[in-house]
């Protein structure tokens, strides 16, 4: 297992990410480019997208992405287009459906949940504050004021 | 002989550690002075023993010998001094060593300092810290015996992992278990606590150097392991929300909400039970980081571990220890109520909101990390998640808490009008806006990123600024008496500013390279001239170099701005041959306001690949980190909270 950690680093240290020859003439074709690849991940390496993967199987997706733009996909065609044939394995940023609901509500969640708690505590603490002598402390207390 | 004796010294300091958590703890409860006495010693002989052992291994490093399988595997003959001696932690079972050692290390340091600490707390720390120590040198001993001889021992050695082989990363393992396990300190204080069933503001003002000493150095470890990603990955990434860096995270978020939380409990007296729950889930946090950078079970870099058999092991320890101290927590904590008030407006309901966003957001990286696990266990289905992911769903929690920290800062304690006390910070505020509005309408068409980047920075390092000179009173008193008072304020109030102006600053950096980066790829051939963001760079050449034990390419490439040389930039591509492994090392230029990044590729059509970046204000991302660090070192150095705190206090 060590041996297949080392060799991946090996496969993605090989070659090199985005390279001058795959880079469109198209400005906002390859702006679009790289921002998508951005979210995908590179298959072979570890948390890597493919646009600073150095893996040869990056570099066939940096260019399949290219073409895909070229051929007039919108962003979401292209994405589309990917997963269809890698799995959603690929997609950096998990898409947002039901299986995924609690990994995407999760902070708004607990959030609300704690933001609920510590409101309720806080209200707590400060009503302590205004809360009236009990009948036994008043008299204690006018025992005290009397001496 | 040397490595039998290490192994000796470490089974040694088992039975020690098995007799530290076992007398002390009976000790403290039959009220046994000298079984509670026993802890110190012990604790200092423990130490000492793995202190030794550690010595030991690294003799065989530096020494090269290799008969014994780990320095085989990890080490070469050629290798500098340097890398020889940071090749003991560079490995799996080097790194338990130290980890191990270092854990040792705090509870020598209670031992040795805590005078002042009640002989019962003391007793039960030190015990807690010891069956801590149980557990993992039994991991040691059992999964990853570092001294392990080879029958046959090889000519030469395998060679450390040549991306492991740099400064910045020889010094980053130390600093990040410094911080790590500092945080078990915190959390034996915290059983010690529930055990007896009381937390005051003594109790609180014991623990709060240690949580800050193991939050300067995760601080610190966390920001050089990112520095180290930045010149030595090749595109100048410096934060890639990886699981091993969520690791290190985690912790340190959850160290940050308990250093503010124990502030309350110092000051007020309440807060108590969550305090203790932080207290409990820092160090949580800190195995279950230990399990997935050793269990290899969310693969990535740096998991050299992939067996089975620790994972389980390091499992088992996890849920022991969490399982039991969240037990014990859910018995005792109603033992820890306090009846001190404060209304909803106050400094107390501030640090509330602080720990509920930190909380919070660890909860989300959290779940993030672990998603993959989850979704493939349960659901059967391979997903990632990735870095624009965390983007997403963690960044709107920091920009929330940028924009309520300099306000709850400056909030009176119990309670306060919000409009009388937020009325100092109006000239922030307004200044702060100002400076986003003017880089919006500045950048034509860029990020919405940097203008709320930069205001956000702006107003956490003013209302910090402001913060102080409300404290000095200078505009009431005078400039002189202001700096007088200026210059007496306790250590504790300049680290809270400095931490927080770091804090502003780190945010300004991460603003400022991300809305404003620019990139430039292109095949050059040598002498060519080309020009990045008014820069302009000449490829002079590209030279053989031989290193102790590698060979490289190194490129020469001039910059110039305004026709005047302002750098000479020199990125290299390493291969080192034990390994057979290339390694890119990025020549760069720093300076206050911006990096000049270059990176060498491939040869190819007569000309080499070069990857050219102006980040601007890049070093700002860590000098932010060393100004946050520095002022957790101030804080702990206030006279009011050294480890054996002078201030005699009522012993419950």
């Amino acid at each position: 297992m060590i041996r297949f950690a080392f060799l991946i680093i090996f496969i993605c240290s090989a070659a090199w990410a985005v390279e001058p020859d795959e880079v469109l003439t198209n400005v906002e074709h390859e702006t679009r480019a790289r921002a998508i690849s951005k979210n995908l991940r590179c298959l072979v390496c570890r948390n890597e997208n493919i646009d600073s993967s150095n893996a040869g199987i990056a570099k066939d997706l940096r260019i399949l992405v290219r073409d895909r733009i070229k051929e007039g996909d919108s962003n979401e065609e292209v994405i589309e287009f990917i997963t269809d044939r890698y799995g959603e394995y690929v997609l950096l940023n998990p898409k947002m459906s039901f299986q995924n609901l609690l990994l995407w509500i999760s902070g708004p969640l607990f959030l609300l949940l704690g933001g609920l708690i510590s409101w309720r505590y806080a209200k707590h603490k400060g009503q302590d504050s205004t809360k009236e002598l009990s009948e036994d402390e008043k008299t204690r207390l006018k025992e005290i004021m009397d001496d | 002989m040397i490595a039998e004796l290490g192994h000796l010294a470490v089974i040694i300091a088992f039975m020690v550690a098995i007799v530290q958590s076992v007398v002390p703890m009976i000790g403290a409860s039959k009220g046994y002075i000298g079984w509670m006495d026993a802890a110190r010693p012990s604790a200092i002989i423990q130490f000492l023993l793995i202190f030794f052992a550690f010595i030991m291994l690294t003799i065989s490093f530096v020494t090269s010998d290799f008969s014994v399988k780990l320095v085989a595997s990890n080490s070469h003959s050629l290798k500098p001094l340097l890398y020889k001696i940071s090749g003991v932690w560079g490995n799996h079972e080097g790194s338990m060593l130290l980890w191990i050692l270092i854990l040792a290390f705090y509870g020598a340091l209670v031992a040795v300092f805590g005078k002042r600490l009640p002989i019962i707390l003391k007793a039960r720390v030190l015990s807690v810290q010891a069956m801590i120590g149980v557990a993992f040198i039994a991991f040691l001993l059992f999964t990853s015996n570092p001294f392990e001889r080879l029958i046959f021992p090889p000519f030469d050695g395998k060679d450390l992992n040549p991306l492991l082989q740099d400064p910045g990363l020889a010094f980053h393992p130390p600093f990040l278990y410094f911080g790590y396990v500092g945080l078990s300190m915190t959390f034996s204080f915290a059983i010690a606590a529930l055990i007896q069933g009381s937390v005051d503001a003594a109790w609180a003002r014991w623990v709060r150097p240690w949580a800050l000493l193991a939050w300067i150095t995760l601080t610190i470890g966390i920001a050089l392991g990112s520095w180290w990603a930045y010149y030595e990955l090749g595109w100048g990434g410096w934060w890639f929300w990886d699981p091993v860096e969520n690791a290190s995270f985690m912790p340190w978020l959850i160290a940050v909400a308990l250093l503010h939380s124990a502030i309350v409990v110092e000051k007020r007296e309440t807060l108590k039970s969550w305090t203790v729950l932080l207290a409990i889930l820092g160090f949580s946090f800190s195995l279950i980081g230990t399990f997935i950078v050793r269990s290899g079970v969310i693969t990535s870099v740096h998991a050299f571990a992939n067996d089975p058999e620790r994972g389980v092991f390091i499992l088992l320890i996890l849920i022991i220890a969490i399982g039991g101290a969240l037990t014990l927590y859910a018995f005792r904590a109603n033992s820890l109520r306090s009846s001190a008030v404060f209304s909803p407006i106050s400094r107390e309901s501030g640090l509330i909101l602080n720990n509920l966003l930190l909380v919070v957001s660890t909860i989300v990286v959290f779940i993030g990390t672990i998603w993959p696990l989850v979704a493939e266990l349960i659901l059967g289905r391979k997903l990632s998640v990735g870095a624009p992911f965390f983007e997403i769903a963690f960044t709107p929690f920091m920009v929330v808490l940028a924009i309520f920290l300099p306000l709850g800062a400056i909030l009176p304690w119990k309670r306060a009008q919000i409009l009388r006390a937020g009325s100092p910070l109006i000239g922030a505020l307004s200044l702060s806006v100002a400076i986003g509005l003017l880089i919006w309408s500045l950048q034509t068409g860029g990020r919405i990123l940097a203008p709320i980047g930069l205001a956000l920075s702006a107003w956490v390092i003013l209302g910090s600024l402001t913060d102080l000179l409300m404290r000095c009173r200078m505009i009431d008193i005078g400039f002189s008496a202001g700096l007088r008072r200026l210059i007496n304020l306790t250590r504790a109030d300049w680290g809270k500013t400095f931490a927080h102006i770091g804090l502003g600053l780190t945010i300004f950096g991460i603003s400022a390279i991300t809305a404003w980066e620019t990139e430039d790829i292109r095949v050059a051939k040598i002498g060519e001239e080309f020009e990045v963001s008014g820069y302009t760079f000449i490829f002079e050449d590209v030279s053989k170099i031989n290193g102790k034990n590698y060979t490289s390419d190194m490129g020469t490439i001039n910059a110039f701005k305004n026709n005047k040389l302002v750098a000479i930039l020199k990125p290299e591509k390493r291969f080192y041959p034990v390994q057979r492994m290339p390694t890119t090392e990025a020549g760069i230029n720093s300076s206050l306001k911006r990096d000049l990044y270059i990176a060498l590729g491939d040869f190819q059509d007569n000309g080499w690949t070069i990857r050219t970046y102006v980040k601007p204000y890049a070093v700002w991302i860590w000098i932010g980190c060393l100004i946050m660090a520095f002022g957790g070192l101030l804080s702990m150095t206030d006279r009011r909270l050294r480890f054996a705190s002078t201030i005699r206090l009522k012993q419950k």
